[in-house]
Order: C-alpha cells, then sequence, then structure tokens
C-alpha cells in the first residue's frame, strides 16, 4: 500500500537580495524503498523546479548530501522515507557550513580549510623508488590506517559540534581523525610534536568539550570518541 | 567580461584528473583543476573492489607479470584496445599502486601463512609465502588468469582518491569546486581552454590554457538504470564534440552483472572475486553451466549477458521492478564480510534491508545487470592528446586511450585512471611547457559570448516542451533500445527518436528565469549535451553490424573481425546536425603483439575470421621460436612502444626480481 507523504523543505537563495527564508511543502506518493533522493529527484522533477540539495553517489559513499532531517544530521541518500512513521518529514541545510542555497551547502570550502590548517597529506619519510618493491606494513596496522581513512568528509560530525558552532576555525572531529589518521601511518615521518604544532590549540584538539555528538552521527561509525581522546593523551605529552 | 589564465587547465577532478595535475604541477606548471563538486566527491569514489597491477605478491598471483596483465586485458576487450595502449598501461600499473602506497592508500596486506578463502563454493587453505608478509594483497576478478586486484576492502577509489587529493593540496594544485566547463574555446582545430560557469554564482569565466585536459569520467547517466553517479552526464564528452573533437566507441557500453534492485547501486565483481556466486530463482547456481572454465568470473559483458540469459529461460525471480536474480555471498562468512565488503553490506542493509552476512537464502542479494561503464570517449593518440584538435588532451574514462576496446576488465578502470594520470599527464606536461598561447583576445570573448548568449536564448524560449520529460524520455529509449541486447529495428528507432527530442529541446521553456543557482537552467543546457552524447552510442551502435565485447547484436551474432576490426569514430559536424557524422579507424592486425583469436571464454565458434589474424600470428610465433633472451626484449621485437618519466624501467618482483 502506498501513502502520501509530505516534506517540508527550507527555500532560500542568500545571494538574491529579494529572497527570504521560507518553508515549501510538497506532497508526494511514496514508492517501495524510496530513499530521500528519490523523493528529492521527483520533487524536482515535477513539483518545483527550483529546488537546489546537493547529490552524487546517492550510494552513501561520496558525503555529499548532508542535510537536518528531522532536526538529526544525516545523509539523505541513505534515509529512507519509510522510516517516518506519520511521513511528516522536514528538511533543513547543515548548519556551520555556508549556505548556498535551499538545501545546498558549502561543505567543499570548510573542508579544503581544514585539509590545508592540518596539512592532511603523507610527509614521507624518504622518496621512493616506484619501481621496487613497496615498503611493507603490518597488516593490522594498514587495517587500523584503513579505518580511519573510511571517512567520507560529509561534514556530519561539524554540523553536530557546538564548539564548531561557536569557533569558526575549530577542525571538527573530521580534522582530529585525520591527524590521528597520520599519526598512525607508517609511512608518514611526523612526530608528536609536528603534530601538535598543527593541533594543539583551541582550535584543534583542546577545542573538543567531548559533547561526542559527531560519533552519534557519524555515517561511517568512525571510533570519533577514542580517537580525540588518543590524539588529546598525545599532544598533553607531546 | 572575466579572463584568467593557467598553463595548465584541467576539468574534471576525479583520479585522472587530479593526477594529471600531480605530474604538470610538479613539471612546474600552473595548473587549475575544475570540478562540479568537492573533488574528494568524484565518482573515482565509488569504485569498491579495487586495482589491477601485477605485483605477484600473494601466492594466488605468483608468476603474474606485465605479460599476464597484458594478454588478460587484450582478451578482455575482444581484441578491441590498443595493444600498444595496453602494453603502457600493464608496465606502468605496478608504479603506480606503489606509489600511491607511499601517499597513504593502507592497501590491504598480506599476512604470511595460511589463510582461509572460498573458492568455487568450497572452503580452502592457501599458504602465503612468509617472504610476502606486509606486501600488497590481491584478489581475484573476472576475466583474469592470476588474483591480481589490490584493495582496500571495498572503499578502493575512496581511499585512492582521498590519498591522491591529499598529493595535489600538500602541491598547492589549484582546485577549483562546483565550477562547469560548459564549452572549449578553440581556433583552427587547436585548443585554448575553456568556457567556464560557475554553479555558485552562474558567472561565465573563460579559462584561457596553454593546453587543456578533459578527465570528466563516463557518461552513463544517458541510460535510465546506471550505477554511475548523479554527475556522470558525458558533458566533458559534448564539449569536445561541439567543438570538433572525435569521439570513439561510444557503442562500447558496459553492464555490470551485479548492481543491486532496484537502486542500482554497485555490489563489487569482489564480492564474485571473493567467492560468492550467482543464483536463479531456484537458489542454483547457474552459471557453471555457460562458463565451465570462469564460471562466475567471466568478464563482465559475457556474465550479464549470460544472466538475461538465464532470466528468459525463466529462471529469473519475480518482483515489482521486473525479474532479477541473486548474489550470494553469505558463503564467504560474517567475518570476511564484515572485513572486506563491508559497504556491500552496509548498502545491501540500508537500501534492501537484507543483511548479506545472514546465513542462507536469507542473506541473498536481488540483483541484475545495469550500465556501468563507458569505454568510448575522445579519441586520443596514445600521449593523450585528441587525434584531431591540438592542444585538447583527455583521459580516464572520458577518453578513448584506448586500453578497454569493447569490454573492461573489472579493476583496470580505477587502475587506468591514475596510470593515464601519470602517462598522459607526463605528455600534456610536455605539450603545456612547449607551447605557448597565441589566441586573440577577440576569439576568447566571441566564445564567452557565444555561450553568454545563449544561456539568455535558453531562458528565452517560450515552447510546450519540458525539458525533464525529454530526459526521461532519452534515458528510457537508450535502456530499451540500445542496452545489453541490441537490434537494428529498436536502434534505427533510437536514433531516430533521440533526433527528435534533440530537435524538441529547442522548444522548451525554462519556467525560472533566474540566472544564477537555478537547477531547471542547468538541465536545459546538460540535456541537449547528453542526447548527442546519446546519438554518438545510438548510431554507432546501429551501424556497427557485429557482435564484439559489450556491444552485442542479435541480428549479427559473430564478431566480425574480417569487417569490423576498427574503431568507430562519431564527431559532430555541423552545430544544427540531428545527428553524428560517422566513419571509421582501422586496427593493424600486423603491427598487434597479440593477433585476433578466442577469448577463452565466452560463446565458441562465433568468430569471422580475418586472414590476417593467422598470418600476423604465424609471424608472431616465428619470432619467438627465433628469439634468444628475455621477455623484455622479445616484447620489444613484438610491437615496440614508449613510455616517458622513465616508467617503462622494469618492476621488481618478490622472488624474481627484475626477471
Amino acid at each position: 500500500m502506498s501513502r502520501e507523504i509530505t516534506i517540508t523543505a527550507l527555500k532560500y537563495n542568500p545571494s538574491d537580495k529579494n529572497s527570504k527564508p521560507t518553508f515549501a511543502e510538497y506532497k508526494l506518493t511514496e514508492t517501495p524503498g524510496m530513499t530521500l533522493y528519490i523523493a528529492l529527484t521527483k520533487i524536482k522533477a515535477s513539483i518545483d523546479h527550483d529546488l537546489s540539495s546537493d547529490f552524487v553517489c546517492r550510494a552513501g559513499i561520496c558525503g555529499a548530501c548532508g542535510m537536518v532531517i528531522n532536526g538529526k544530521p544525516r545523509l539523505a541518500c541513505k534515509t529512507l522515507t519509510s522510516e517516518f512513521k506519520d511521513g511528516k518529514i522536514e528538511l533543513l541545510p547543515l548548519p556551520t557550513f555556508k549556505l548556498i542555497k535551499d538545501l545546498s551547502v558549502d561543505t567543499g570550502s570548510w573542508m579544503k580549510n581544514m585539509s590545508i590548517r592540518v596539512n592532511s597529506w603523507i610527509e614521507a619519510k624518504e622518496q621512493i623508488d616506484i619501481n621496487k618493491i613497496e615498503k611493507r606494513v603490518e597488516p593490522e596496522v594498514a587495517q587500523e590506517v584503513f579505518e580511519l581513512d573510511r571517512c567520507i568528509e560529509c561534514g556530519l560530525c561539524v554540523a553536530s559540534c557546538s564548539t564548531a558552532i561557536m569557533r569558526k576555525d575549530f577542525v571538527g572531529a573530521v580534522g582530529l581523525n585525520r591527524v590521528a589518521r597520520f599519526q598512525i601511518d607508517p609511512h608518514d615521518k611526523r612526530t608528536d610534536s609536528d603534530f601538535y604544532e598543527l593541533i594543539g590549540d583551541d582550535e584543534g584538539i583542546f577545542g573538543c568539550m567531548s559533547l561526542l555528538a559527531c560519533e552519534d552521527h557519524c555515517p561511517k561509525n568512525l571510533p570519533l570518541q577514542s580517537k580525540i581522546a588518543y590524539m588529546r593523551r598525545k599532544m598533553v605529552k607531546a | 567580461m572575466k579572463i584568467k589564465y593557467t598553463e595548465a587547465l584541467i576539468i574534471g577532478g576525479g583520479l585522472a584528473g587530479l593526477r594529471s595535475a600531480i605530474a604538470t604541477t610538479k613539471k612546474g606548471l600552473d595548473t587549475i583543476v575544475l570540478s562540479l563538486v568537492p573533488v574528494k566527491r568524484s565518482h573515482s569514489a565509488a569504485a569498491q573492489g579495487g586495482m589491477q597491477a601485477s605485483l605477484a605478491n600473494s601466492v594466488m598471483g605468483e608468476g603474474d607479470n606485465e605479460d599476464v596483465h597484458f594478454a588478460d586485458t587484450v582478451k578482455g576487450s575482444d581484441w578491441g584496445c590498443d595493444q600498444e595502449v595496453a602494453r603502457m598501461f600493464v608496465q606502468t600499473a605496478p608504479k603506480a599502486i606503489r606509489e600511491l602506497a607511499s601517499w597513504g592508500v593502507p592497501w590491504t596486506r598480506i599476512k604470511g601463512g595460511n589463510r582461509e578463502v572460498v573458492i568455487n563454493t568450497k572452503r580452502t587453505t592457501i599458504k602465503e609465502r612468509d617472504e610476502a608478509h606486509g606486501l600488497i594483497n590481491a584478489r581475484d576478478f573476472g576475466g583474469t588468469k592470476k588474483w591480481r586486484t589490490c584493495y582496500t576492502a571495498d572503499a578502493t577509489g575512496h581511499t585512492m582518491l582521498y590519498a591522491v587529493t591529499n598529493e595535489a593540496m600538500r602541491l598547492g594544485v589549484v582546485i577549483e569546486d562546483k565550477k562547469e566547463a560548459i564549452s572549449l574555446i578553440t581556433e583552427n582545430s587547436q585548443c585554448y581552454g575553456a568556457i567556464v560557469r560557475d554553479l555558485k554564482t552562474g558567472e561565465l569565466t573563460a579559462y584561457v590554457a596553454k593546453g587543456t585536459l578533459i578527465a570528466t569520467g563516463g557518461y552513463g547517466r544517458i541510460y535510465k538504470q546506471s550505477t554511475n553517479a548523479t554527475i556522470c552526464k558525458g558533458t566533458g564528452h559534448a564539449i569536445a564534440l561541439e567543438a570538433g573533437a572525435y569521439l570513439a566507441n561510444m557503442e562500447a557500453v558496459q553492464f555490470h552483472p551485479t548492481p543491486i534492485v532496484p537502486s542500482g547501486i554497485l555490489l563489487t565483481e569482489g564480492c564474485r572475486g571473493d567467492g560468492g556466486v550467482l543464483r536463479d530463482k531456484d537458489g542454483y547456481r547457474f552459471m557453471p553451466d555457460y562458463e565451465p572454465e570462469k564460471k562466475d568470473l567471466a568478464s563482465r559483458d559475457v556474465v550479464s549477458r549470460r544472466m538475461l540469459e538465464h532470466i528468459k529461460k525463466g529462471k529469473g525471480v519475480k518482483s515489482p521492478y521486473g525479474d532479477h536474480l541473486w548474489l550470494d555471498i553469505s558463503i564467504l562468512g560474517r567475518e570476511h564480510i564484515e572485513k572486506n565488503l563491508r559497504d556491500v553490506q552496509d548498502i545491501s542493509k540500508t537500501f534492501n534491508g537484507i543483511d548479506p552476512a545472514d546465513e542462507g537464502k536469507k542473506g541473498w542479494m536481488p540483483v541484475l545487470p545495469m550500465q556501468h561503464y563507458s569505454m568510448g570517449g575522445i579519441r586520443v593518440t596514445p600521449k593523450g592528446e585528441s587525434v584531431n584538435i591540438k592542444g585538447l588532451f583527455a583521459c580516464g574514462e572520458a577518453a578513448c586511450w584506448d586500453l578497454h576496446g569493447f569490454n573492461r576488465l573489472g579493476g583496470n578502470s580505477v587502475s587506468e585512471t591514475v596510470v593515464a594520470g601519470m602517462i598522459i599527464g607526463d605528455y600534456f606536461a610536455d605539450f603545456c611547457s612547449r607551447n605557448d598561447i597565441v589566441i586573440g583576445t577577440t576569439v576568447v570573448e566571441e566564445e564567452l559570448k557565444r555561450q553568454d548568449d545563449y544561456i539568455n536564448y535558453l531562458l528565452s524560449l517560450d515552447g510546450d516542451e519540458k525539458i525533464y520529460d525529454i530526459k526521461d524520455r532519452m534515458r528510457i529509449i537508450m535502456q530499451d533500445k540500445v542496452g545489453i541486447f541490441r537490434n537494428g529495428k529498436d536502434l534505427d528507432d533510437a536514433v531516430r527518436e533521440l533526433s527528435e527530442l534533440l530537435e524538441k529541446t529547442k522548444h522548451i521553456t525554462v519556467e525560472n528565469k533566474c540566472r544564477l543557482l537555478n537547477p531547471e537552467l542547468e538541465e536545459a543546457y546538460k540535456v541537449p549535451m547528453m542526447l548527442k552524447v546519446a546519438l554518438c552510442v545510438a548510431k554507432g551502435a546501429r551501424d556497427r553490424t557485429e557482435s564484439r565485447g559489450a556491444h552485442y547484436r542479435e541480428d549479427y551474432l559473430k564478431r566480425d573481425d574480417k569487417n569490423w576490426l576498427n574503431k568507430t569514430i562519431t564527431y559532430w559536424e555541423n552545430p544544427d546536425d540531428l545527428e553524428p557524422s560517422i566513419k571509421y579507424e582501422p586496427l593493424d592486425i600486423m603491427k598487434m603483439e597479440m593477433p585476433p583469436a578466442f577469448r577463452g571464454y565466452g560463446r565458441k565458434g562465433q568468430t569471422i575470421e580475418n586472414p590476417l589474424s593467422k598470418k600476423r600470428q604465424d609471424e608472431v610465433d616465428r619470432i619467438k621460436a627465433e628469439h634468444k633472451g628475455d621477455r623484455y626484449e622479445l616484447q620489444e621485437k613484438l610491437m615496440p612502444y614508449d613510455l616517458p618519466n622513465g616508467y617503462k624501467a622494469k618492476n621488481e618482483r618478490l622472488g624474481v626480481s627484475y626477471e
């Protein structure tokens, strides 16, 4: 049995002086297995051509489609409409990020600034010869790095973070997790005191108030709580 | 009028574009990368199963080398590829993966000693060599002789894309997000950059560059059902086409056997590589009946067709979305799935409510072949330069380089992105270093004005047609008439209908007249581009009266080496044409290292032989028999090829050194 669902979305174009924030309401028939990606695509094609949102992979892999869904930051493409028993879904753009229009926010610039701020790359120990057999890595260590490398920069941790709202330059759980990832990577030569230079302040590791909404909302279930605690211990000693 | 100057302009911020940008930046060139989305969200991130490179670390890869990888790739392509390019690729792939390791890709590593794997549905113990402990591991993939596909669980593209983006940022590559190239600036068949629309402000800017490289990925979204991301619309192909560039083999479209039903999200070939199997409505494993040797792991074109063949026999599972088959990975065990196939598990749980680690039927996932990869693309030389527009380069899925011919092997595309980025990126950098910009400002301003006028024109249209309906219709036509099984009548209809749709795009109305942040306006300029690409696919398929790789004609069942050993070249002669012009570029058998033969899987005795195949084979056999020396010298005798930047150096392997 298909039912009618109601999706309410914020509409606002900050670059247009005449635009004022309003809520638009869309009614549509739910189809089996409907996700918010499917629902919003349908709305854009047949009800409101003007609605902006960000979808890329529509499979929970690329991290583009974060939005606040009935009060919680989530990936829209992985959210099934059937979850909402009363059939009412309210959509808001992610806070903290610059609003582009409606449900579309500029996570790209934020993540780029964060990446440069925490030097999110390998600082290599040595120049390698790519013709030679690769450097050995313990399988468990590679697995551990991979666990932290699974972050998709969706920004849900930042959108759920109180510090990020108060401190514009806070690197967020995404940034701290990134540093933890390089800290354990055997290809990286940086020491704890090098990492301290990058995140040993209130915009970095000491800005976290341990409220841990980041971990609650992480769609990849990253161990953000324990990694932030781990980095804090390391940085206190550094 | 805004004009921006750079030395190297790269359109597309996936793995191919970013790796090329690293190559140009390392050569000291000012480089700008343009991307529709923040680059870490590019479709490269969705590559799951792995990257082929003949490292031969695992015991199941022992004996692997460039020669074996080359042979697999040529067979996979159904002899449609450029063998010289395939050689360039297999030689560089081991270097690419080692470079990526040093940039932080946490490749899954080998643990020395016994490990349990599933082969042919049976649990088997294999013993990894102790001296391989800590080296990069590999899994089995379709159409390969050895276990050669290196991986990070099933998020390989993601970790590669992050590592390459991070390295590009370290080098200070300028990356501009939310920028879309809508036309190329050309004069006298030379490209000088692109007109670019800022997707955040709607503003148009001319980017003038010494060289321009397109790395915009595939065109899967012209199909109704595709595993591709929403951004894979082929607009990079379209701007090249509109600038007069040749596209090649556009009809060579790959359908992946195992996207999940109905969402079309991919479940990696690694599922079957690791030992998963396909089952029908009775739970019966049917692939060994069709393909006794490679079973579930024949090449993708073959498995996809066998699946549909089996469904036609009434063996499909009925569902509201039509018939499908099952993919069973439950036999691999929960531990394996939760470690190596966790995204697959996540996708299946989220979108279908099925935990594939649940034992027996409960864990089976519904699958059906859908569009997955575009073998065709902008026709380039082995150096990556367009064959007919100077200063225009292309690499990765956007290009027809041509490594894949009429069917790509799993694990060869994500590998191609970085390998082509290394090779073509290097040649592209050389081009940019050698050439100065010699173009008048008037030409640039004229093109900018033309695009500006075009957007005003679109907004001024006042017709009854709806752009969204036109797009939906196009995607249905492609799905129904230019799909896995093709025939002359349907393809004829498709070409005609697509042409009509292209005409209809001139009679639409864009309701919202705003020039910026207007998704409807974006549809209005993108859909005609997509239609032109779709027409190249449909017309190429209609005129190719043979079956080769993924291009399968029910009315021409044989691979016809006598008449069709060539590349389809489609191009747009006049802007107002409603379909592309078409011609053919022959492949030279007498230069092949591996002359056409049977692939080893698929239907036997279905080839119309070219007499030159035997002649060349005899010649190859003679050279081999007379050869004294190592395999590198032999290869050089059979088919010499070039590589830049020392990439031709031999690759070291465990136990055999550089042999």
